[in-house]
């Protein structure tokens, strides 16, 4: 089995979010860059499909050069070689476009990558790359489990899962608990540095263009209600806040 | 023409979907076209004729049997198919994971340019912009749109919908319905029913680890049903199993953007607060008043969820 797991490169979670340049860019001093933590766990039920039954793992990666330590940690923690689409991933349908090409020509039987990236959480790499290719797309997987050409997958729908089965090739948009997240270990660590890193050139161009930046407005300060007045909650929820 | 995609719960259509007919409506008057919605699957006409109440002036139905139970493949061919019948350039769904892949797919067979988390109507002083929650609420871009088809996701509250007395013409089509769409099997679907749905609340009652253990929900229930509010929980609630999944908020889960949203229990880690920041107003109840989520609170108490729940579930019921 051929698996195809792309990984997006961002902030990490805890990271405080400002801008420079006149609030055209992201401040990126200080910030440390992370495996997209859904991405994270398709990574992890790859190695797991891999370790059960055998399969070679490709990650794919549309960025610049300062991705390679997230692609080098995903090698580390057990995908065989990896391939980078040189460009900065500024838009869902010109990314999905350098995922689709490369896929065409791989004949993966697998294409998985987490349900949103967590920068623009979006959502919809997934789909447009199962159209542009042709084939069937899932979104949020919580489960998989492969068995010959079979795939069963358990998605979430709102309240509640469902549970189906699809032939492969599939592309699948991953969430939690599909997978607990993975730690490299020394030895993956060390092998990672030899594994292939491929930097090709993307194709065509961005549909859309961030122009600005901005950030919340402060939050006014938190009004305090004693705990022994505790109803005076409801109160304030109705005549002052009007949500009740 | 702008083209919404709604969807349809217990045959009506779902509050998100009027507010993007709403949204929509008022791009239309910007761009002086007319709004025409798509419900895809079982509805009563009656319900879906509310569609104009909020601005559309037609409904296309596709009500083939087979487009019964959501099909995020048949229903993204059936919106691109639409899409090309009509020449709508402009297609605005409210943003929820079944809506991004049904969205997804369309754009890929329309070559449309796609952005999600729309969070106020698109400025069109230069060209075709929206504003964009990214980051999970910690930040906002302006993001210009280009190519020929633009599919826009918009957030919860993007837009505070005000219904009129229009109504709008169900016409029922008959969409193409290839066969490779339907060759997964669904072998089972487990829903909770009779529950209000956590994306679409304007209330919500919210459980950390400090409630414990699962045996001590009752409680957070009761408020929530004296309120009419949706449960949701943090990330180690439904990593223990404590809640099932689809009520995890955050980063990494549920994004809600609800009128109250009311954290019981909840330390206030920057991954559950990215799920919940764009709540209209924060209440925490902590024992620990050096908790991080009282930073972004509107209100707090300081004190013991098992002492506090009760008497706010009593000072509701007092009031009915
Ligand atoms: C990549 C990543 C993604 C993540 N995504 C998410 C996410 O999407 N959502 C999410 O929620 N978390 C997420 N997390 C986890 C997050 O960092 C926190 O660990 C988590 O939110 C903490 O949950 P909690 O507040 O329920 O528990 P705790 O942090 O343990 O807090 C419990 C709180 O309850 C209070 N308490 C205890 N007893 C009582 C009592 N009797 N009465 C009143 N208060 C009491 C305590 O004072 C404490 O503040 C993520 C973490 C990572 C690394």
């Amino acid at each position: 089995m051929k698996i195809l797991v792309c990984i997006s490169s961002v902030p990490d979670t805890t990271s405080k979010i400002s801008f420079t340049d006149g609030d055209t860019k992201l401040n990126k001093a200080g910030v440390t860059y992370i495996i997209g933590p859904y991405d994270d766990y398709a990574l992890a039920r790859a190695v797991e499909l891999k370790e059960q039954s055998g399969a070679t793992i490709t990650v794919l990666n549309v960025g610049g050069a300062d991705a390679e330590p997230q692609i080098r940690k995903a090698l580390a923690i057990g995908a065989d070689d990896a391939i980078r689409v040189d460009v900065e991933p500024t838009d869902s349908y010109f990314v999905a476009e350098q995922i689709a090409a490369v896929a065409k020509n791989g004949n993966y039987d697998l294409i998985l990558m987490g349900r949103e990236t967590s920068d623009y959480n979006s959502g919809v790499v997934h789909g447009i790359v199962g159209e542009m290719l042709g084939i069937s797309s899932f979104s949020p997987v919580m489960q998989l489990d492969i068995n010959g050409n079979e795939a069963s997958i358990t998605r979430e729908i709102e309240g509640g899962k469902e549970k189906l089965t699809a032939s492969l090739p599939l592309v699948l948009g991953c969430q939690e608990p599909i997978a607990e997240w993975k730690i490299p270990n020394m030895r993956g660590i060390m092998t990672a540095r030899t594994k292939p890193l491929k930097v090709i050139p993307a194709a065509g161009s961005a549909l859309t263009i961030t122009e600005k930046y901005s950030l919340p407005a402060p939050k006014g300060a938190c009004k305090m209600i004693p705990a022994e007045e505790a109803e005076k909650l409801i109160e304030l929820l109705k005549t002052e806040a009007k949500v009740l | 023409m702008i083209l919404i995609f709604t969807e349809i719960a217990d045959g009506a259509i779902k509050k998100s979907s009027l507010e993007a007919i709403y949204y929509g409506s008022k791009v239309a008057e910007m761009m002086d076209t007319t709004v025409t919605a798509l419900a895809i699957g079982n509805a009563d006409a009656a319900e879906l004729e509310k569609a104009g109440n909020f601005g559309a002036t037609n409904i296309l139905h596709a009500n083939d049997t087979k487009l019964t139970s959501p099909n995020s493949m048949a229903y993204a061919s059936v919106l691109a198919e639409t899409v090309k019948n009509t020449g709508a350039k402009v297609i605005i769904t409210a943003k929820s994971s079944f809506a991004d892949a049904v969205i997804a797919r369309a754009a890929g067979a329309l070559k449309a340019a796609v952005v999600g988390n729309v969070t106020e109507l698109p400025n069109m002083s230069n060209g075709f912009q929206v504003k964009v929650s990214i980051f999970t609420g910690k930040a906002f871009a302006d993001v210009k749109v280009n190519g020929d088809v633009k599919i826009l996701a918009i957030k919860k509250n993007a837009v505070a919908p005000i219904e009129n007395n229009n109504s709008a013409a169900v016409e029922n089509i008959s969409p193409s319905l290839y066969e490779n769409l339907f060759s997964a099997k669904v072998t089972e679907t487990i829903k909770a029913t009779g529950m209000i749905s956590l994306p679409e609340a304007d209330l919500v009652v919210s459980g950390g680890r400090g409630m414990k253990g699962p045996e001590n929900w009752q409680p957070l229930l009761d408020l929530a049903d004296a309120l009419g509010a949706a449960t949701a929980c943090s990330k180690p609630v439904s990593d223990l199993d404590w809640r099932p999944h689809h009520e995890h908020v955050g980063q990494t889960g549920v994004k809600v953007s609800p009128n109250l949203y009311i954290a019981c229990g909840i330390s206030g880690a920057i991954q559950h607060l990215a799920g919940v920041n764009s709540s209209k107003v924060l209440v925490v109840i902590n024992k620990d008043p050096e908790a991080p989520f009282f930073k972004a609170a509107d209100y707090g108490i300081v004190g013991d969820v098992f002492e506090i729940l009760p008497k706010l579930t009593k000072a509701i019921l007092a009031n009915k």
